[in-house]
């Protein structure tokens, strides 16, 4: 047998859209392996979880109730014992903020090579992993010559399965006391609440690295002000302390799905992506003609914004 | 209090750039702290500001070239620092369990109370080497650290990890630990002239393999690079051509048009 074992992600009660992705990556991999693919869900209502990934492609579910919410001391003690019991080929973890936070530690343990952050597998007598290197300016291919191995998943690559089938659950029985572990988790806190939500505009002027200096950001806001706009920005801005953090689009920042983005001197990176892709009319400003932002723009400018966006102020005043 | 900080030397792509074999041609990669780490340091650094008795120590795998960007660390306020590398090194294609073993003998050597790191390296981006050291040396950690405060008693610190959608877990993570150090967690400073002139002083120590008590098994890696290109455009833009003024005239047109704009 040569399985495969996936682990699901969920936070705050409700099932990560990431764990539908990294099922059809799983599946993908099961299917090139020949084997079975295995999904953990460990943590908070496992069975409510169970009963949401009951999905076509997956062979068993293992429940480990265990904590309300992650904890990595958890997360990868509980993936490492899996491992041990289902003895898989393939281990894939979410590179989500959670993923990072245990899936090198699984790795560890298990002494597994790791490849962290792939957009593609595939595999044929060994595991050729996609992924991007130098801000995703580039795409390289690794190849891994161990098995097993562990691979994190990158959201937003795999399509998401949703076809539903009934899928057998199993309780998998892992003893963990949450007040011995080193890291305990005191709370959440909900960020960039404040003065507007960008996520209420219908028009968005988003403003990036492109913008060099502080004092620069009056030129936008005085294109905010004679348009009627709403500003927000990427995270090097919110970063250097320019603009409060909700004003943030992108992964860590806020989604946002205005009629129009005008994204102003943003190259693109897929964590800003994430967070604007869903604009009606994306456009962009830029110099560089190669950046990522043109590619999912629906008018593009190539050219300085210090030239462009005082002459379209000009339009409007 | 002995914190170690990792420092990686990253390379950044030029806008321009050709492919020569699985990696970006040297002419077109210019080196650099990498951004992470660089808030890393500062964090450290003001550690050592706060407390009394906190020395802070860098540890790098690089080359000597990379002394210019360990130079600039310690002209932040790093006390010394450690560069691992030799032939061996140098000719491996280092994963990060290479790495977890290069910076667990240099933490077997120092014995640091805090380990920071930066959550991923700008170049490979990974994001997976301070979570694995930490689970190898036996430390608490904690990943994609955006708020530390720590106890006066240096016993633990309380941190933010900032997760996505704009919420934060708030953890207590017990000392001896490793953080991983996200961007914006503070701001990093610049080094001053003053400082440029005392890290010329400061020590930069080399240690190779057998330096750490390791063999070249140590940095063989199961994973090899196959291929490197660039990922095909998909852009079905549609462009607005010819001078500032005549690209900002069509693009007042199209907002017009959007009836996004209150004139």
């Amino acid at each position: 047998m040569s399985d495969v074992l996936a682990v699901a992600d969920h936070r705050r009660g409700a099932v990560r859209d990431v764990s539908f992705e990294i099922v059809r990556a799983g599946r993908e991999l099961a299917d090139d392996l020949d084997g079975d693919l295995h999904l953990a869900v460990i943590a908070g209502d496992v069975d409510a979880f169970a009963d949401r990934l009951s999905l076509a492609g997956v062979d068993a579910i293992h429940t480990v109730e265990a904590g309300e919410e992650f904890n990595h001391d958890l997360y990868a003690g509980a993936t490492a014992a899996l491992f041990e019991e289902l003895a898989p080929t393939a281990v894939l973890m979410p590179n989500s903020v959670n993923g990072l936070d245990y899936a090198p530690a699984v790795a560890n343990r298990l002494d597994l090579p790791l490849v962290a952050d792939a957009v593609d597998l595939a595999y044929d007598d060994g595991l050729e992993a996609t992924r991007e290197m130098y801000g995703s300016k580039v795409e390289t291919t690794v190849e891994v010559s161990e098995e097993p191995f562990a691979v994190t998943v990158r959201g937003g690559e795999w399509a998401a399965l949703e076809e539903r089938a009934d899928v057998p659950v199993e309780a998998f029985e892992y003893e963990f006391d949450e007040s011995a572990s080193g890291a305990r988790v005191q709370g959440f806190e909900e960020v960039g609440a404040g003065d507007v939500d960008i996520a209420d505009a219908e028009f968005l002027v988003s403003v990036g690295r492109g913008i060099e200096e502080e004092e620069n950001l009056e030129l936008i806001e005085e294109l905010v002000e004679v348009t009627g706009a709403t500003m927000s920005s990427s995270r090097p801005i919110v970063d250097n302390g320019w603009l409060p953090k909700n004003r943030q689009v992108g992964q860590s920042g806020k989604q946002v799905t205005p009629d129009v983005y005008l994204a102003i001197g943003i190259s693109g990176a897929v964590q800003h992506v994430a967070g604007m892709k869903g604009a009606e009319t994306i456009i962009a400003i830029n110099t560089d003609p190669n950046a990522p932002i043109f590619d999912i723009a629906d008018y593009g400018i190539v050219g300085d914004l210090f030239d462009v966006v005082p002459a379209l102020i000009e339009e409007f005043e | 209090m002995k914190i170690l900080v990792t420092v990686k030397e990253v390379a950044e792509a030029a806008d321009d750039f050709e492919i020569e074999g699985t990696d970006i041609g040297e002419q077109y990669l210019e080196y650099d702290l990498n951004e992470w780490d660089d808030y890393a340091v500062e964090a450290a650094v003001q550690l050592s500001e706060t407390y009394d008795d906190v020395e802070v120590v860098s540890a790098t795998i690089g080359p000597e070239r990379a002394e210019e960007t360990i130079r600039m660390a310690l002209a932040k306020g790093v006390d010394r620092s450690i560069r691992v590398w030799d032939d061996d090194v140098a000719a491996a294609d280092l994963d990060v369990a290479a790495k977890t073993r290069l910076f667990a003998a240099v933490v077997e050597e120092e014995d640091p109370d805090l380990v920071l790191s930066g959550v991923q390296a700008a170049d490979d981006g990974f994001g997976a080497t301070g979570v694995s050291l930490a689970d190898e040396i036996g430390f608490d950690w904690a990943a994609v650290v955006n708020d530390l405060e720590t106890e006066d008693d240096l016993s633990m610190a309380h941190v933010h990890r900032e997760l996505e959608g704009g919420i934060e877990e708030l953890t207590d993570v017990d000392f001896p630990a490793v953080l991983t150090i996200q961007t914006g967690l503070n701001e990093p400073r610049y080094a001053s002239l003053r400082g440029i002139r005392q890290a010329q002083s400061k020590e930069i120590a080399e240690f190779g393999l057998a330096d750490l008590g390791l063999d070249a098994d140590a940095v063989a890696s199961p994973i090899s690079r196959t291929g490197m290109y660039e990922p095909e455009t998909e852009s079905d833009a549609t462009y607005l051509d010819g001078a500032a003024d005549e690209q900002a005239g069509q693009l007042a047109d199209v907002l017009r048009e959007k009836g996004v704009v209150s004139e």
